[in-house]
Protein backbone atom coordinates (compact mmCIF):
# COMPACT_ATOMS: atom_id res chain seq x y z
CA UNK A 1 0.00 0.00 0.00
CA UNK A 2 1.75 3.27 -0.90
CA UNK A 3 0.38 6.12 1.03
CA UNK A 4 1.86 9.68 1.19
CA UNK A 5 1.12 11.27 4.31
CA UNK A 6 2.21 14.81 4.78
CA UNK A 7 4.56 15.12 7.63
CA UNK A 8 2.99 16.30 11.53
CA UNK A 9 -0.11 14.61 10.45
CA UNK A 10 -1.83 13.04 13.13
CA UNK A 11 -2.34 8.86 11.79
CA UNK A 12 -6.14 8.05 12.06
CA UNK A 13 -7.00 12.06 12.18
CA UNK A 14 -5.43 13.64 9.36
CA UNK A 15 -4.19 10.95 7.23
CA UNK A 16 -4.93 7.07 7.42
CA UNK A 17 -4.30 5.13 10.29
CA UNK A 18 -1.15 2.77 10.61
CA UNK A 19 -1.88 -0.82 11.66
CA UNK A 20 -0.25 -4.10 11.09
CA UNK A 21 -3.16 -4.91 9.89
CA UNK A 22 -3.85 -6.06 6.52
CA UNK A 23 -6.43 -5.03 5.18
CA UNK A 24 -6.84 -8.06 2.24
CA UNK A 25 -4.06 -10.51 1.34
CA UNK A 26 -3.17 -10.82 -2.11
CA UNK A 27 -5.81 -13.27 -4.73
CA UNK A 28 -4.18 -16.20 -5.34
CA UNK A 29 -6.04 -17.51 -8.06
CA UNK A 30 -3.65 -15.60 -10.61
CA UNK A 31 -4.57 -12.64 -13.07
CA UNK A 32 -8.02 -13.49 -13.93
CA UNK A 33 -8.43 -11.28 -17.22
CA UNK A 34 -4.98 -11.99 -18.94
CA UNK A 35 -4.85 -14.83 -21.40
CA UNK A 36 -1.85 -16.46 -19.62
CA UNK A 37 -3.61 -17.24 -16.37
CA UNK A 38 -3.34 -20.92 -15.75
CA UNK A 39 -6.50 -21.29 -13.97
CA UNK A 40 -7.79 -24.59 -16.12
CA UNK A 41 -5.20 -26.41 -15.30
CA UNK A 42 -4.60 -25.34 -11.81
CA UNK A 43 -7.76 -26.66 -11.42
CA UNK A 44 -7.27 -29.61 -13.38
CA UNK A 45 -4.23 -30.83 -11.19
CA UNK A 46 -5.66 -30.20 -7.65
CA UNK A 47 -7.53 -33.22 -8.57
CA UNK A 48 -6.30 -36.00 -6.27
CA UNK A 49 -6.25 -39.85 -7.99
CA UNK A 50 -9.34 -40.78 -6.19
CA UNK A 51 -11.64 -38.22 -8.42
CA UNK A 52 -10.32 -40.73 -11.33
CA UNK A 53 -11.75 -43.60 -9.62
CA UNK A 54 -14.72 -42.12 -7.79
CA UNK A 55 -15.70 -40.91 -11.43
CA UNK A 56 -15.66 -44.31 -12.28
CA UNK A 57 -17.86 -45.23 -9.35
CA UNK A 58 -19.87 -42.62 -10.23
CA UNK A 59 -20.59 -44.20 -13.79
CA UNK A 60 -21.09 -47.16 -13.20
CA UNK A 61 -23.03 -47.85 -9.94
CA UNK A 62 -25.87 -45.42 -10.68
CA UNK A 63 -27.51 -48.23 -13.19
CA UNK A 64 -26.98 -50.24 -10.36
CA UNK A 65 -29.34 -48.55 -7.97
CA UNK A 66 -31.69 -47.11 -10.70
CA UNK A 67 -32.11 -49.91 -12.42
CA UNK A 68 -32.03 -53.07 -10.36
CA UNK A 69 -35.38 -54.25 -11.35
CA UNK A 70 -34.77 -53.65 -15.20
CA UNK A 71 -33.66 -57.35 -17.40
CA UNK A 72 -31.00 -55.80 -18.89
CA UNK A 73 -28.23 -55.87 -16.20
CA UNK A 74 -25.47 -54.33 -15.71
CA UNK A 75 -23.01 -56.72 -16.41
CA UNK A 76 -24.46 -56.73 -19.96
CA UNK A 77 -23.94 -53.19 -20.39
CA UNK A 78 -20.47 -53.25 -19.39
CA UNK A 79 -19.48 -55.93 -21.48
CA UNK A 80 -21.07 -53.99 -24.32
CA UNK A 81 -18.77 -51.61 -23.45
CA UNK A 82 -15.73 -53.58 -22.95
CA UNK A 83 -16.75 -54.69 -26.52
CA UNK A 84 -17.28 -51.30 -27.57
CA UNK A 85 -14.15 -49.59 -25.98
CA UNK A 86 -11.05 -50.36 -28.64
CA UNK A 87 -13.64 -49.13 -31.35
CA UNK A 88 -14.48 -46.09 -29.00
CA UNK A 89 -10.74 -45.42 -28.68
CA UNK A 90 -8.65 -46.33 -31.96
CA UNK A 91 -12.23 -45.08 -33.95
CA UNK A 92 -13.21 -42.14 -31.72
CA UNK A 93 -11.09 -40.60 -29.42
CA UNK A 94 -7.73 -40.61 -31.78
CA UNK A 95 -9.97 -38.42 -33.57
CA UNK A 96 -10.52 -36.13 -31.01
CA UNK A 97 -6.73 -36.28 -30.69
CA UNK A 98 -5.80 -35.30 -33.86
CA UNK A 99 -8.42 -32.53 -34.46
CA UNK A 100 -6.92 -30.71 -31.71
CA UNK A 101 -3.28 -31.30 -32.75
CA UNK A 102 -4.09 -29.94 -36.16
CA UNK A 103 -6.12 -26.96 -34.79
CA UNK A 104 -3.64 -26.11 -31.64
CA UNK A 105 -1.31 -26.22 -34.99
CA UNK A 106 -3.33 -23.92 -37.07
CA UNK A 107 -4.12 -21.83 -34.11
CA UNK A 108 -0.57 -21.16 -32.85
CA UNK A 109 0.24 -19.96 -36.65
CA UNK A 110 -2.13 -18.07 -37.00
CA UNK A 111 -2.36 -16.71 -33.23
CA UNK A 112 1.16 -15.89 -33.28
CA UNK A 113 0.89 -13.79 -36.12
CA UNK A 114 -2.22 -12.07 -34.77
CA UNK A 115 -0.25 -11.87 -31.76
CA UNK A 116 2.93 -9.84 -33.49
CA UNK A 117 0.87 -7.38 -34.94
CA UNK A 118 -0.89 -6.79 -31.86
CA UNK A 119 2.93 -5.23 -30.71
CA UNK A 120 3.10 -3.81 -34.52
CA UNK A 121 4.25 -0.22 -34.96
CA UNK A 122 1.98 0.34 -37.59
CA UNK A 123 -1.22 1.45 -35.84
CA UNK A 124 -3.65 0.27 -38.63
CA UNK A 125 -2.18 -3.09 -38.09
CA UNK A 126 -2.56 -3.12 -34.54
CA UNK A 127 -5.55 -2.13 -34.46
CA UNK A 128 -6.87 -4.76 -37.12
CA UNK A 129 -5.07 -7.80 -35.17
CA UNK A 130 -6.79 -6.21 -31.46
CA UNK A 131 -9.98 -6.62 -33.43
CA UNK A 132 -10.07 -10.05 -35.20
CA UNK A 133 -8.72 -11.20 -31.72
CA UNK A 134 -11.56 -9.66 -29.77
CA UNK A 135 -14.02 -10.59 -31.97
CA UNK A 136 -12.98 -14.27 -31.99
CA UNK A 137 -12.18 -14.41 -28.41
CA UNK A 138 -15.57 -13.31 -27.47
CA UNK A 139 -17.34 -15.37 -29.50
CA UNK A 140 -19.30 -18.94 -28.63
CA UNK A 141 -17.08 -21.64 -29.97
CA UNK A 142 -19.78 -23.34 -31.34
CA UNK A 143 -21.29 -20.21 -33.06
CA UNK A 144 -18.25 -20.10 -34.71
CA UNK A 145 -17.66 -24.04 -35.47
CA UNK A 146 -21.14 -23.81 -37.40
CA UNK A 147 -20.28 -21.15 -39.25
CA UNK A 148 -17.10 -22.83 -40.60
CA UNK A 149 -18.70 -26.03 -41.39
CA UNK A 150 -21.50 -24.57 -43.60
CA UNK A 151 -19.28 -21.30 -45.44
CA UNK A 152 -16.57 -23.65 -45.95
CA UNK A 153 -16.70 -25.79 -49.64
CA UNK A 154 -16.57 -29.19 -49.30
CA UNK A 155 -14.35 -29.19 -51.87
CA UNK A 156 -10.95 -27.28 -53.60
CA UNK A 157 -10.79 -26.83 -57.14
CA UNK A 158 -7.30 -26.19 -58.23
CA UNK A 159 -6.95 -26.37 -61.82
CA UNK A 160 -8.45 -29.76 -62.61
CA UNK A 161 -7.65 -31.39 -59.12
CA UNK A 162 -10.33 -31.47 -56.79
CA UNK A 163 -9.36 -32.16 -53.12
CA UNK A 164 -12.25 -32.91 -51.17
CA UNK A 165 -11.65 -31.33 -47.40
CA UNK A 166 -13.60 -34.04 -45.06
CA UNK A 167 -15.59 -32.18 -42.76
CA UNK A 168 -13.12 -32.97 -39.17
CA UNK A 169 -10.59 -30.55 -41.59
CA UNK A 170 -13.59 -27.85 -41.48
CA UNK A 171 -14.48 -28.53 -37.92
CA UNK A 172 -10.21 -27.84 -37.38
CA UNK A 173 -10.41 -24.55 -38.94
CA UNK A 174 -13.67 -23.43 -36.77
CA UNK A 175 -11.70 -24.81 -33.60
CA UNK A 176 -8.56 -23.02 -34.78
CA UNK A 177 -10.52 -19.62 -35.05
CA UNK A 178 -10.80 -19.03 -31.25
CA UNK A 179 -7.76 -20.92 -30.03
CA UNK A 180 -5.95 -18.09 -32.46
CA UNK A 181 -7.16 -15.63 -31.02
CA UNK A 182 -6.08 -16.72 -27.62
CA UNK A 183 -2.85 -17.61 -28.81
CA UNK A 184 -2.57 -13.92 -30.12
CA UNK A 185 -2.88 -12.76 -26.46
CA UNK A 186 -0.84 -15.15 -25.28
CA UNK A 187 2.10 -13.83 -27.54
CA UNK A 188 1.43 -10.34 -26.86
CA UNK A 189 1.15 -10.29 -23.04
CA UNK A 190 4.48 -12.54 -23.44
CA UNK A 191 6.43 -9.88 -24.98
CA UNK A 192 4.36 -7.05 -23.26
CA UNK A 193 6.00 -8.70 -19.96
CA UNK A 194 9.63 -8.30 -21.32
CA UNK A 195 10.73 -5.12 -19.22
CA UNK A 196 11.05 -2.41 -21.51
CA UNK A 197 15.16 -1.79 -20.60
CA UNK A 198 15.55 -5.14 -23.00
CA UNK A 199 14.47 -2.91 -25.98
CA UNK A 200 16.70 0.31 -24.65
CA UNK A 201 19.28 -1.97 -24.24
CA UNK A 202 18.94 -3.38 -27.84
CA UNK A 203 18.21 -0.33 -29.13
CA UNK A 204 21.69 0.80 -27.90
CA UNK A 205 23.87 -1.83 -29.31
CA UNK A 206 21.99 -0.79 -32.42
CA UNK A 207 19.36 -3.88 -33.16
CA UNK A 208 17.13 -2.82 -35.13
CA UNK A 209 13.37 -3.30 -34.10
CA UNK A 210 13.16 -6.88 -35.82
CA UNK A 211 16.20 -8.01 -34.92
CA UNK A 212 15.06 -7.15 -31.51
CA UNK A 213 12.35 -8.67 -31.58
CA UNK A 214 14.11 -12.06 -33.10
CA UNK A 215 17.13 -12.43 -30.69
CA UNK A 216 16.23 -11.04 -27.70
CA UNK A 217 12.78 -10.43 -26.95
CA UNK A 218 10.99 -13.73 -28.39
CA UNK A 219 13.36 -16.19 -26.93
CA UNK A 220 12.51 -14.74 -23.93
CA UNK A 221 9.13 -15.09 -24.48
CA UNK A 222 9.24 -18.31 -25.61
CA UNK A 223 9.72 -19.98 -22.12
CA UNK A 224 7.11 -18.03 -20.97
CA UNK A 225 4.60 -19.06 -23.67
CA UNK A 226 4.66 -22.76 -23.08
CA UNK A 227 2.62 -23.23 -19.87
CA UNK A 228 -0.47 -20.78 -20.89
CA UNK A 229 -0.05 -22.71 -24.59
CA UNK A 230 -0.55 -25.84 -22.92
CA UNK A 231 -3.07 -25.26 -20.84
CA UNK A 232 -5.07 -23.87 -24.01
CA UNK A 233 -4.51 -27.22 -25.65
CA UNK A 234 -6.04 -29.20 -22.74
CA UNK A 235 -8.79 -26.67 -22.68
CA UNK A 236 -9.46 -27.07 -27.30
CA UNK A 237 -9.09 -31.26 -25.91
CA UNK A 238 -12.00 -31.02 -23.59
CA UNK A 239 -13.80 -28.66 -26.21
CA UNK A 240 -13.84 -31.11 -29.14
CA UNK A 241 -16.32 -33.28 -28.56
CA UNK A 242 -18.57 -30.28 -30.02
CA UNK A 243 -17.66 -31.66 -33.52
CA UNK A 244 -19.72 -34.18 -32.87
CA UNK A 245 -22.75 -31.76 -33.00
CA UNK A 246 -22.10 -31.24 -36.51
CA UNK A 247 -21.50 -34.81 -37.44
CA UNK A 248 -17.76 -35.01 -37.21
CA UNK A 249 -16.84 -38.77 -36.45
CA UNK A 250 -15.44 -38.61 -32.93
CA UNK A 251 -15.77 -40.17 -30.11
CA UNK A 252 -19.22 -39.12 -28.85
CA UNK A 253 -20.85 -39.78 -32.04
CA UNK A 254 -19.19 -42.98 -32.31
CA UNK A 255 -20.59 -43.82 -28.53
CA UNK A 256 -24.20 -42.82 -29.89
CA UNK A 257 -23.25 -45.17 -32.89
CA UNK A 258 -22.60 -47.83 -30.71
CA UNK A 259 -25.38 -47.98 -27.95
CA UNK A 260 -28.07 -47.84 -31.24
CA UNK A 261 -26.11 -51.17 -32.06
CA UNK A 262 -26.81 -52.47 -29.27
CA UNK A 263 -30.18 -51.60 -29.23
CA UNK A 264 -30.32 -48.42 -27.28
CA UNK A 265 -30.94 -49.77 -23.49
CA UNK A 266 -30.97 -46.66 -21.22
CA UNK A 267 -28.79 -49.38 -19.15
CA UNK A 268 -25.79 -48.25 -21.54
CA UNK A 269 -25.79 -44.33 -21.35
CA UNK A 270 -24.17 -44.34 -17.88
CA UNK A 271 -21.43 -46.54 -19.06
CA UNK A 272 -20.53 -45.29 -22.77
CA UNK A 273 -20.64 -41.43 -21.23
CA UNK A 274 -19.15 -42.57 -17.91
CA UNK A 275 -16.56 -43.76 -20.29
CA UNK A 276 -16.32 -40.93 -22.42
CA UNK A 277 -16.02 -38.16 -18.84
CA UNK A 278 -13.37 -40.51 -18.01
CA UNK A 279 -11.29 -41.04 -21.32
CA UNK A 280 -10.87 -36.88 -21.56
CA UNK A 281 -10.11 -36.65 -17.48
CA UNK A 282 -7.21 -39.16 -17.78
CA UNK A 283 -5.87 -37.47 -21.63
CA UNK A 284 -6.03 -34.00 -20.00
CA UNK A 285 -4.65 -34.59 -16.15
CA UNK A 286 -1.27 -35.37 -17.18
CA UNK A 287 -0.84 -32.25 -19.63
CA UNK A 288 -2.22 -29.93 -17.37
CA UNK A 289 0.61 -31.74 -14.60
CA UNK A 290 3.40 -30.94 -16.62
CA UNK A 291 2.21 -27.41 -17.49
CA UNK A 292 1.89 -26.58 -14.19
CA UNK A 293 5.47 -28.09 -13.74
CA UNK A 294 6.77 -26.50 -16.32
CA UNK A 295 5.28 -23.15 -15.51
CA UNK A 296 7.16 -23.56 -11.73
CA UNK A 297 10.59 -24.20 -13.82
CA UNK A 298 10.11 -21.38 -16.10
CA UNK A 299 9.12 -18.95 -13.64
CA UNK A 300 10.71 -15.39 -13.71
CA UNK A 301 12.80 -14.85 -10.89
CA UNK A 302 12.45 -11.25 -9.79
CA UNK B 1 -40.19 2.54 -42.28
CA UNK B 2 -40.88 -0.78 -41.59
CA UNK B 3 -42.73 -1.63 -44.64
CA UNK B 4 -39.32 -0.35 -46.58
CA UNK B 5 -37.02 -2.24 -44.41
CA UNK B 6 -38.65 -5.26 -45.59
CA UNK B 7 -39.16 -4.77 -49.11
CA UNK B 8 -35.41 -4.36 -48.99
CA UNK B 9 -34.82 -7.67 -47.55
CA UNK B 10 -37.38 -9.09 -49.91
CA UNK B 11 -35.67 -7.68 -52.76
CA UNK B 12 -32.41 -8.73 -51.54
CA UNK B 13 -33.33 -12.07 -51.98
CA UNK B 14 -34.67 -11.74 -54.99
CA UNK B 15 -31.32 -10.58 -56.53
CA UNK B 16 -28.54 -12.39 -54.19
CA UNK B 17 -30.73 -15.58 -53.48
CA UNK B 18 -27.54 -16.61 -51.18
CA UNK B 19 -28.62 -14.10 -48.88
CA UNK B 20 -31.91 -14.56 -48.44
CA UNK B 21 -32.25 -12.59 -44.74
CA UNK B 22 -35.79 -14.58 -44.44
CA UNK B 23 -36.52 -13.28 -40.61
CA UNK B 24 -36.16 -9.25 -42.00
CA UNK B 25 -38.96 -9.55 -43.71
CA UNK B 26 -41.27 -12.91 -42.82
CA UNK B 27 -42.83 -12.18 -39.54
CA UNK B 28 -43.21 -15.73 -38.34
CA UNK B 29 -39.70 -16.25 -39.01
CA UNK B 30 -38.35 -13.40 -37.09
CA UNK B 31 -40.44 -14.53 -34.43
CA UNK B 32 -38.45 -17.44 -34.28
CA UNK B 33 -35.07 -15.36 -33.64
CA UNK B 34 -36.91 -13.03 -31.25
CA UNK B 35 -38.14 -16.28 -29.18
CA UNK B 36 -34.47 -17.88 -29.67
CA UNK B 37 -32.80 -14.82 -28.53
CA UNK B 38 -35.42 -14.55 -25.46
CA UNK B 39 -34.50 -18.38 -24.69
CA UNK B 40 -31.03 -17.38 -24.74
CA UNK B 41 -31.32 -14.49 -22.55
CA UNK B 42 -33.53 -16.18 -20.02
CA UNK B 43 -31.50 -18.96 -19.97
CA UNK B 44 -28.30 -16.97 -19.57
CA UNK B 45 -29.96 -14.50 -16.85
CA UNK B 46 -31.07 -17.90 -14.62
CA UNK B 47 -28.03 -19.74 -15.13
CA UNK B 48 -25.86 -16.85 -14.38
CA UNK B 49 -27.50 -15.92 -10.85
CA UNK B 50 -27.80 -20.07 -9.87
CA UNK B 51 -24.23 -20.42 -10.50
CA UNK B 52 -23.13 -17.58 -8.24
CA UNK B 53 -25.59 -18.86 -5.83
CA UNK B 54 -24.00 -22.42 -5.80
CA UNK B 55 -20.63 -20.43 -5.88
CA UNK B 56 -21.34 -18.87 -2.53
CA UNK B 57 -23.06 -21.81 -0.89
CA UNK B 58 -20.46 -24.12 -2.27
CA UNK B 59 -17.71 -21.89 -0.48
CA UNK B 60 -19.26 -21.14 2.80
CA UNK B 61 -19.57 -25.17 2.97
CA UNK B 62 -16.02 -25.68 1.86
CA UNK B 63 -15.06 -23.95 5.13
CA UNK B 64 -17.08 -26.17 7.04
CA UNK B 65 -15.38 -27.68 10.12
CA UNK B 66 -17.34 -31.33 8.79
CA UNK B 67 -14.61 -32.92 6.96
CA UNK B 68 -17.72 -34.84 5.13
CA UNK B 69 -18.93 -31.97 3.80
CA UNK B 70 -15.66 -30.25 2.75
CA UNK B 71 -15.16 -33.59 0.95
CA UNK B 72 -18.57 -33.39 -0.81
CA UNK B 73 -17.54 -30.63 -2.45
CA UNK B 74 -14.43 -31.23 -3.48
CA UNK B 75 -15.75 -33.91 -5.09
CA UNK B 76 -18.87 -31.54 -6.94
CA UNK B 77 -16.03 -29.29 -8.03
CA UNK B 78 -13.33 -32.28 -9.25
CA UNK B 79 -16.56 -33.73 -11.49
CA UNK B 80 -17.78 -30.54 -13.14
CA UNK B 81 -14.38 -28.34 -14.10
CA UNK B 82 -12.67 -32.07 -14.91
CA UNK B 83 -15.44 -32.69 -17.89
CA UNK B 84 -16.34 -31.25 -20.80
CA UNK B 85 -19.38 -29.60 -20.42
CA UNK B 86 -20.78 -30.82 -23.58
CA UNK B 87 -20.89 -34.19 -22.25
CA UNK B 88 -22.33 -33.29 -19.00
CA UNK B 89 -25.41 -31.82 -20.52
CA UNK B 90 -25.45 -35.21 -22.82
CA UNK B 91 -25.01 -37.02 -19.34
CA UNK B 92 -27.68 -35.21 -17.43
CA UNK B 93 -30.38 -35.40 -20.18
CA UNK B 94 -29.99 -38.87 -21.28
CA UNK B 95 -28.72 -40.97 -18.57
CA UNK B 96 -30.13 -39.15 -15.46
CA UNK B 97 -33.38 -37.97 -17.22
CA UNK B 98 -34.07 -41.74 -17.92
CA UNK B 99 -34.31 -41.64 -13.75
CA UNK B 100 -36.25 -38.85 -13.21
CA UNK B 101 -40.32 -39.33 -12.31
CA UNK B 102 -42.74 -38.16 -14.84
CA UNK B 103 -46.19 -36.81 -14.77
CA UNK B 104 -49.23 -36.95 -16.78
CA UNK B 105 -50.90 -33.53 -17.49
CA UNK B 106 -53.69 -34.40 -19.63
CA UNK B 107 -53.83 -38.07 -18.48
CA UNK B 108 -52.12 -39.32 -22.00
CA UNK B 109 -48.79 -38.17 -22.57
CA UNK B 110 -45.94 -39.17 -19.53
CA UNK B 111 -43.70 -35.68 -19.19
CA UNK B 112 -40.48 -35.53 -16.98
CA UNK B 113 -40.50 -33.77 -14.36
CA UNK B 114 -37.21 -31.91 -15.51
CA UNK B 115 -37.74 -30.93 -18.90
CA UNK B 116 -34.76 -30.31 -21.42
CA UNK B 117 -34.46 -26.35 -20.50
CA UNK B 118 -35.04 -27.55 -16.76
CA UNK B 119 -31.50 -29.95 -17.05
CA UNK B 120 -29.78 -27.42 -19.29
CA UNK B 121 -30.65 -24.78 -16.28
CA UNK B 122 -28.92 -27.48 -14.03
CA UNK B 123 -26.10 -28.98 -16.22
CA UNK B 124 -25.05 -25.57 -16.97
CA UNK B 125 -25.38 -23.77 -13.31
CA UNK B 126 -23.54 -26.47 -12.05
CA UNK B 127 -20.56 -26.38 -14.29
CA UNK B 128 -20.74 -22.90 -13.96
CA UNK B 129 -20.85 -22.48 -10.26
CA UNK B 130 -17.98 -25.33 -9.50
CA UNK B 131 -16.04 -22.84 -11.26
CA UNK B 132 -17.63 -19.90 -8.86
CA UNK B 133 -16.84 -22.33 -5.99
CA UNK B 134 -13.08 -21.86 -6.28
CA UNK B 135 -12.87 -18.14 -7.30
CA UNK B 136 -14.85 -17.11 -4.13
CA UNK B 137 -12.81 -19.62 -1.87
CA UNK B 138 -9.65 -17.67 -3.60
CA UNK B 139 -11.57 -14.28 -2.54
CA UNK B 140 -12.20 -15.41 0.86
CA UNK B 141 -8.72 -16.88 1.30
CA UNK B 142 -7.68 -13.37 0.71
CA UNK B 143 -9.60 -11.62 3.83
CA UNK B 144 -7.06 -11.81 6.76
CA UNK B 145 -7.30 -14.19 10.01
CA UNK B 146 -6.98 -11.20 12.42
CA UNK B 147 -10.10 -9.37 10.46
CA UNK B 148 -12.38 -12.49 10.96
CA UNK B 149 -10.92 -12.85 14.88
CA UNK B 150 -12.31 -9.18 15.14
CA UNK B 151 -15.58 -10.06 13.95
CA UNK B 152 -15.90 -12.73 16.60
CA UNK B 153 -14.45 -11.06 19.26
CA UNK B 154 -17.54 -8.87 18.13
CA UNK B 155 -19.90 -11.99 19.19
CA UNK B 156 -20.75 -12.70 15.45
CA UNK B 157 -21.88 -16.12 14.27
CA UNK B 158 -20.28 -18.20 11.78
CA UNK B 159 -22.47 -17.62 9.13
CA UNK B 160 -22.97 -13.52 10.09
CA UNK B 161 -19.03 -12.99 9.72
CA UNK B 162 -19.55 -14.72 6.43
CA UNK B 163 -22.29 -12.77 5.60
CA UNK B 164 -21.46 -9.49 6.85
CA UNK B 165 -17.72 -8.95 6.43
CA UNK B 166 -16.42 -12.14 4.68
CA UNK B 167 -18.55 -11.63 1.80
CA UNK B 168 -18.37 -8.17 1.00
CA UNK B 169 -14.71 -8.02 0.69
CA UNK B 170 -14.30 -11.82 -0.74
CA UNK B 171 -16.53 -10.84 -3.40
CA UNK B 172 -14.62 -7.87 -4.75
CA UNK B 173 -12.01 -9.28 -4.96
CA UNK B 174 -12.98 -12.10 -6.89
CA UNK B 175 -15.31 -9.92 -9.55
CA UNK B 176 -12.50 -9.74 -12.14
CA UNK B 177 -12.19 -13.60 -11.90
CA UNK B 178 -16.06 -14.28 -11.49
CA UNK B 179 -16.42 -11.97 -14.48
CA UNK B 180 -14.37 -14.09 -16.95
CA UNK B 181 -16.27 -17.32 -15.94
CA UNK B 182 -19.71 -15.61 -16.11
CA UNK B 183 -19.01 -14.63 -19.89
CA UNK B 184 -17.67 -17.94 -20.48
CA UNK B 185 -20.79 -19.37 -18.80
CA UNK B 186 -22.95 -17.07 -21.17
CA UNK B 187 -21.30 -18.85 -24.64
CA UNK B 188 -21.68 -22.11 -23.32
CA UNK B 189 -25.11 -21.86 -23.17
CA UNK B 190 -25.03 -22.50 -27.13
CA UNK B 191 -24.09 -25.73 -25.93
CA UNK B 192 -28.09 -26.41 -24.91
CA UNK B 193 -28.11 -26.87 -28.93
CA UNK B 194 -27.53 -30.95 -28.58
CA UNK B 195 -30.47 -31.36 -26.12
CA UNK B 196 -32.50 -29.10 -27.90
CA UNK B 197 -33.27 -26.41 -25.85
CA UNK B 198 -34.76 -23.99 -28.24
CA UNK B 199 -32.39 -20.93 -27.98
CA UNK B 200 -30.90 -18.70 -30.72
CA UNK B 201 -28.30 -21.34 -31.96
CA UNK B 202 -30.70 -23.72 -32.29
CA UNK B 203 -33.73 -21.33 -33.96
CA UNK B 204 -30.94 -20.32 -36.05
CA UNK B 205 -29.89 -23.64 -37.28
CA UNK B 206 -33.48 -24.46 -37.49
CA UNK B 207 -33.94 -21.42 -39.64
CA UNK B 208 -31.28 -22.66 -42.53
CA UNK B 209 -32.86 -26.11 -42.61
CA UNK B 210 -36.57 -24.84 -43.44
CA UNK B 211 -34.83 -22.18 -45.94
CA UNK B 212 -31.76 -23.43 -47.34
CA UNK B 213 -31.32 -20.05 -48.90
CA UNK B 214 -31.20 -18.18 -45.72
CA UNK B 215 -27.87 -20.24 -44.75
CA UNK B 216 -25.55 -16.81 -45.24
CA UNK B 217 -27.81 -14.73 -43.91
CA UNK B 218 -28.43 -16.60 -40.86
CA UNK B 219 -25.16 -17.45 -40.15
CA UNK B 220 -24.00 -14.09 -40.33
CA UNK B 221 -26.73 -12.63 -38.26
CA UNK B 222 -26.05 -15.02 -35.23
CA UNK B 223 -22.92 -14.32 -35.25
CA UNK B 224 -23.16 -10.25 -35.00
CA UNK B 225 -25.64 -11.22 -32.30
CA UNK B 226 -23.97 -13.14 -29.99
CA UNK B 227 -20.87 -10.43 -30.49
CA UNK B 228 -22.84 -8.02 -29.54
CA UNK B 229 -24.61 -9.66 -26.51
CA UNK B 230 -21.32 -10.50 -24.87
CA UNK B 231 -19.90 -7.34 -25.75
CA UNK B 232 -22.87 -5.54 -23.73
CA UNK B 233 -21.97 -8.43 -21.04
CA UNK B 234 -18.50 -7.20 -20.87
CA UNK B 235 -18.80 -3.73 -20.45
CA UNK B 236 -21.31 -4.13 -17.93
CA UNK B 237 -19.33 -6.48 -16.32
CA UNK B 238 -16.44 -4.26 -16.48
CA UNK B 239 -17.97 -1.21 -15.29
CA UNK B 240 -19.11 -2.72 -12.27
CA UNK B 241 -15.64 -4.45 -11.70
CA UNK B 242 -14.46 -0.27 -11.92
CA UNK B 243 -16.74 0.82 -9.59
CA UNK B 244 -16.66 -2.14 -7.19
CA UNK B 245 -12.87 -1.94 -6.92
CA UNK B 246 -10.87 -1.29 -3.50
CA UNK B 247 -9.18 1.49 -3.32
CA UNK B 248 -5.26 0.62 -3.18
CA UNK B 249 -5.58 -2.70 -3.71
CA UNK B 250 -4.38 -4.84 -6.74
CA UNK B 251 -1.86 -2.43 -9.27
Amino acid sequence: MSMSRAKGAIPGVTGAAKTDFAVLLPYRAGPSGAAQSLLFSRWMTSAQPWVLVSLLGIALLWPVTAMAQSNYSLTQATDALWRWMPFLVVGGFSQNILISFMTMAIGTLGGVLLGLWQVSKLTPLRRFAWFITQLFRNSPWLVLLFIVMLAFPFEIKIGSTIIAIPDWMKAVFGLSLPIMANISEIVRGAIQSVPTGQWEAAESLAYSRSQTMWRIILPQCFKRMIPPWMNWYAILTMATPLVSLLGVEEIVTLSRQAMEAEDNHPELLMPFYGFALVIFFAYCYPIARITIALERKFQVKL
Amino acid sequence: MLEAFQTFFRELADTYPKWNFIFFYDPSQWDRVISGLWVTIQLSVVCVILSVLIGVGGAWLQGSPLRLVRNFVAGYIQFFRNTPPLIQLLFFYFALGQFTPTYSPDGWLEVPIISNVGWAIISLSFFAGAFNVEIFRSGIESVPESTIEAAESLGMSRLQIYIYVVMPLAFRVSLPALNNNLVNLVKTTTQALAIAVPELLYEMVSIYNDYSTAQNASMLVLFVVYIVLVGILVLGMNRWERSMKIPGYGS
